[in-house]
């Protein structure tokens, strides 16, 4: 605000010893000055009667004070006429005595301080030097002058029929109008605006000259009844035609203007910001950016603008890095990708040598992916990596992914490995492993053993049935052993071997999986163990259930002709038939009897091969048994169940729904299609063959299907707590007439009694006699 | 999913097994496109696919300018040919509610109601003499129920203009991690029904044109949703936005609501977050 009001008083100043051309413009602001004299104008009134003889213009020169105008009228260039007149008021000294004039207007002076602030506006009073003609017109009104400066150029326009006047006539005044209000915009950034000082007495030169001349003079006078209310122009504004609020009230427009500013700039309480700055700032984004449509996404050019502005607060406030969870994981897997990390390095190559174990995941996933099932292609390599790890760590005879388990927090990715053969360090592991399966179900048996010793007093004749023992190693439901990991980069953790409990129980339950292994699982019936027991079961469930060849791949061993004295399905192994002659994939997809189980069904007893426990686990056994009827209908007996390799023909349907669905991979080039299953029963178990080439792979969250809603099974109905006998069987009390009935019957017995008793003493008196 | 960016939004949730083979999402990439040319539409997502016992069904959903209206749904058998599905219907979900068993994969297959309702209740036996239900109807009824279950947005990703159309809000950037944690940064995109019921304490922070739908957070039971915590930046492309993305859970207590239980909703669908730029 400062700026502008200081620089064009130094023009006005620098003006007055230049040339008189310089001097219209810079007369402008020398009036400016002038404007201050709208105070000045009480002056005026003194003068009150050289306004009247304001039209009398011509005749100006005579009265003092137009003389002071004087050096004005030589800038009219149009006022020929005059300039004679006003030079010979010498114009220089003139101009003298004009600013002497506005001097000797001591008094006012101070005005012009007041008016700095105003002088912002003066570079919109520029148009004064527009004035600087009219005064020559209006020399009479030297009274006017202070109006004319006040209201200068815009007295013509202020009265409503010159105005209609001007805008056709004058073109010049257009640009004219446009620039006022700039000026107000402008006028704070005020030395800008030295541009359009000389535009603005242009065009209040030619304004005023043609039309003005003419009808100014008559309005003049008109004019004149206000001077002296000059001070009242604020009430006049309103009343005034748009250009005339803009010319009087350059002090209000000034105030109105600064308070608008200031109440822009007022900065929030709550963020610092101010408006203005803040609409600055958008202007340049948007003059910046150039978006398209900028007016339709203004708000969010607002917002991005004001976000801008946080974010940089944020950043001084917190200087750490968000840890995002991703780094950790992108360790993790970046490890994977590290090549020789001691030991490891070393013996990769000695096992590409001999055959690895280690499956070619890549080429299943390849499969799978034809098949419409699988991982990304970026996980399955994480996989691969991390199989490829583990191999490296364990003695590890075969490998295998066997799939993915989703769970609530983390997922499971399932390694299924076999040990090598006379692997003791991972057997004995085994054995601890399996010691401590065993200890959790000694544990259990121990808690319940002790409750009942506690619970002595009545005795419980409740005896746990005899556990059903866990099936060896490489043997049944434990012939493989699992690793899982959370993610691929991640420890491998090996599962405990499953117990038949475990199995019978888990066929009863439905959870989900959390992902942690060490989470308990709060079931009812109850579960023996945590998450790691329930896992493993389930793998074993979902192996027995859907690991899956075609017909002919594997066959039984030929040395192993023995265990079938074992019983039916006591051939619990099988190597691959060295003769298989491939499967065409169309056969494949049509009959489901080219494909068999190559896993051991699972007994209603939760182990593969049948062990005859106690009779009462049996009778456990046919319980579940009735509940399992859907998964092993075709059990014949619950000691039997289908041998291994049988056809899939074989499996059961759920009401009505077929147990697997068979699929080509493709149906637009079915001469490399894949045959594809997918099992109804496990939802997300899938299965390919092509060739020679088959796989399993399992990806879900572990629950078998069932056409109804799991409802867990109601506690069994209370026990009796005594054998119920005659002694203790509640009879109703006996009525007074059997009372009486049995007492008559017994006075009856006691009378016959009594009669017997007589009989024989009569038979003794008889005797006696 | 935008049809846009499918190929890369499958890969995002790639991790449930639930891919797409080559051959279906390159027939995907060619005919949502056309189906959006012959139906009008301003944007073509796909929907998922639900599994049948012949064969699964791909379903795709077109938009047009208000992207919270109406929309058209689509089933396909083979990714390639389009069946536009009839909207549903009150009548619909009644209808279909008790039908239980996984999805047959033929459209045209018929179930028989009475079989099932026979053991429900006496005002079941009054509409015994329906027709049979076809799988379509259970289709749509069943597209319905699950998008007005777990359809969720983030939060800001939509934004509702003063004249009531919904679109995407532009300057969508993503969720910051902390926001994304939080259930109550994700909104069911369907009508708001708790939003109402509200108080106006409650309402005092909301923006109208961003909270107008009911968020996550008063959702039971709490685990309904997992977020995948630790792939929620699971990449940040050109740091413009955050995917997230979201396994759809089944009821853990099985209410009996979503029809034939697990898989079908399991399987059916994963949302990932819409790009803010196409």
């Amino acid at each position: 605000m400062a700026d502008p009001s200081g620089e064009p008083p130094p023009e006005a100043q620098a003006s007055p010893p230049s040339g008189q051309s310089s001097e219209q413009l810079d007369l402008g602001p020398g009036q400016e000055s002038p404007p201050v004299q709208g105070p000045y104008q009480p002056t005026l009134p003194g003068q009150g009667t050289p306004p009247a003889q304001g039209p009398y213009q011509p005749t100006l020169p005579g009265q003092g004070t137009p003389p002071a105008q004087g050096p004005y009228q030589p800038t009219l260039p149009g006022q020929g006429p005059y300039q004679p007149i006003q030079p010979g008021q010498a114009p220089p000294p003139g101009q003298g005595p004009y600013q002497p004039s506005q001097r000797g207007q001591f008094p006012y002076e101070p005005y012009e301080p007041r008016q700095a602030p105003y002088q912002p506006h003066q570079p919109g009073h520029d148009t004064t030097p527009g004035q600087a003609p009219y005064q020559p017109h209006q020399p009479g009104q030297s009274a006017y002058e202070a109006h004319q400066v006040g209201q200068g150029p815009y007295q013509p326009l202020s009265q409503d029929p010159r105005q209609s006047i001007y805008q056709p006539h004058a073109p010049g005044q257009e640009p004219y109008q446009p620039q006022d209000p700039r000026r107000s915009i402008y006028q704070p950034h005020a030395p800008g605006q030295d541009p359009y000082q000389p535009q603005e007495p242009r065009g209040s030169l030619y304004q005023q000259q043609e039309p003005m001349l003419g009808p100014y003079q008559p309005f003049v006078p008109g004019h004149g009844p206000y001077q002296p209310h000059d001070p009242g122009y604020g009430l006049y504004q309103p009343g005034y035609s748009p250009y005339e609020d803009e010319i009087p009230d350059p002090e209000p427009r000034a105030l109105a203007i600064q308070n608008a500013k200031a109440y822009l700039m007022k900065s929030s309480t709550k963020s610092g910001l101010n408006l203005y700055d803040h609409l600055a700032q958008m202007l340049t984004k948007i003059l910046d950016e150039r978006p398209i449509n900028a007016v339709d996404i203004i708000e969010n050019i607002s917002k991005d603008v004001k976000w801008a502005q946080f974010q940089k607060k944020m950043d001084t406030l917190h200087d750490e890095h968000e840890m995002l969870p991703t780094f950790e994981l992108a360790e993790k897997y970046k490890a994977l990708f590290l090549k020789g990390t001691g030991e490891g390095g070393d013996q990769e190559p000695e096992e590409e040598i001999t055959d690895s174990p280690l499956p070619n995941v890549m080429e299943t996933a390849f499969y799978f992916e034809q098949a419409g099932v699988g991982l990304s292609m970026d996980e399955n390599y994480h996989i691969f990596l991390a199989l490829k790890q583990l191999v490296s760590m364990q003695p590890i005879q075969t490998c295998r992914f066997w799939g993915k388990i989703l769970g609530l927090e983390m997922n499971y990715i399932v390694a299924e490995v076999e040990y090598r053969e006379g692997e003791e360090e991972e057997e004995t592991e085994e054995e601890e492993v399996i010691e401590e399966g065993g200890k959790e179900g000694s544990e259990d048996k121990d808690e319940e053993e002790d409750e009942e010793k506690e619970d002595e007093p009545p005795k419980s004749t409740y005896k746990s049935p005899p556990v059903v023992p866990k099936e060896e190693n490489r043997t049944g439901t434990n012939k493989f052993i699992y690793f899982v990991c959370n993610e691929p980069g991640k420890p491998w953790l090996k599962l405990p071997p499953v117990t038949p409990v475990q199995i019978v129980a888990a066929r009863k339950i439905k959870k989900f999986f959390t992902g942690r292994l060490d989470a308990p699982i709060v079931s009812y019936p109850p579960f023996p163990g945590n998450e790691a027991n329930y896992l493993r079961a389930q793998i074993a469930r979902i192996s027995a259930g859907t690991q899956i060849s075609p017909l002919g791949f594997y066959q039984f061993g030929e040395e192993e002709g023995d265990e079938e004295e074992e019983g039916g399905a006591g051939r619990d192994t099988y190597e691959e038939n060295p003769d298989f002659e491939t499967i065409s994939v169309m056969e494949l997809v049509d009959s489901l009897s080219n494909w068999v189980h190559h896993v051991q069904n699972i007994l209603m007893q939760g182990r593969c091969s049948w062990i005859n426990p106690s009779q009462k686990s049996e009778e456990e056994e046919e319980e579940g048994e009735e509940e399992e009827k859907a998964e092993e209908p075709d059990e014949p007996q619950p000691e039997v169940g289908p041998p291994l390799l049988t056809p899939l023909s074989e499996d059961a349907e759920i009401q009505n729904i077929p147990p697997w669905t068979s699929q080509l991979s493709t149906n637009l080039v079915p001469q490399y299609a894949i045959a594809v299953l997918q099992s109804n029963l496990w939802p997300g178990a899938y299965s390919y063959a092509v060739g020679k080439k088959f796989d399993n792979i399992y990806l879900g969250w572990g629950h078998k299907y069932s056409p109804d809603n799991y409802t867990p099974s109601m506690p069994p109905p209370v026990q009796t707590e005594y054998p119920s006998g005659p002694e203790i069987t509640e009879m109703n009390d006996p009525t007074v007439e059997e009372e009486q009935a049995l007492k008559a019957a017994q006075e009856e017995a006691l009378a016959a009694a009594e009669e017997m008793d007589e009989m024989e003493e009569e038979e003794d008196e008889d005797e006696d006699d | 999913m935008d049809a846009e960016s499918l190929p890369y939004a499958l890969d995002l949730v790639a991790g449930g097994g639930g891919g797409l083979s080559s051959e279906k999402r390159a027939a995907l990439r060619a005919s949502l496109l056309l189906l959006r040319r012959d139906y009008r539409f301003e944007r073509v997502r796909f929907w998922g696919r639900i599994q049948g016992i012949r064969g699964p069904y791909y379903i795709a959903e077109g938009l047009g300018g208000d992207r919270a209206g109406p929309r058209s749904r689509l089933y396909s058998l083979n990714c390639v040919e389009w069946s536009l599905l009839p909207p549903a219907t009150e009548e619909m979900i009644t209808q279909t509610a008790g039908l239980k068993g996984r999805f047959q994969g033929d459209p045209s297959y018929e179930y028989d109601p009475i079989e099932k309702k026979g053991e429900e209740n006496e005002r079941i036996y009054e509409e015994e003499g329906g027709p049979m239900i076809k799988e379509e109807i259970r289709l749509v009824a069943t597209i319905d129920q699950i998008d007005k279950a777990v359809g969720i947005i983030p939060r800001g990703a939509f934004v509702k203009t003063p004249l009531g159309p919904v679109h995407e809000n532009r300057n969508f950037e993503g969720l910051s991690l902390t926001e994304a944690k939080k259930l109550n940064s994700y909104f069911h995109f369907t009508e708001p029904v708790n939003l109402k019921n509200r108080t106006l304490l409650q309402k005092a922070d909301l923006d109208p044109s961003i909270d107008f739908l009911d968020s996550l957070e008063h959702d039971i039971p709490k685990e309904f949703y997992i977020l995948e915590g630790h792939k929620i930046p699971a990449c940040n492309l050109n740091s413009a936005f955050i995917i997230i993305f979201f396994w759809i859970l089944e009821h853990p207590a099985g209410e009996g609501r979503q029809p034939g239980g697990s898989e079908e909703l399991a399987v059916a669908r994963t949302d990932i977050l819409p790009h803010p730029h196409d």
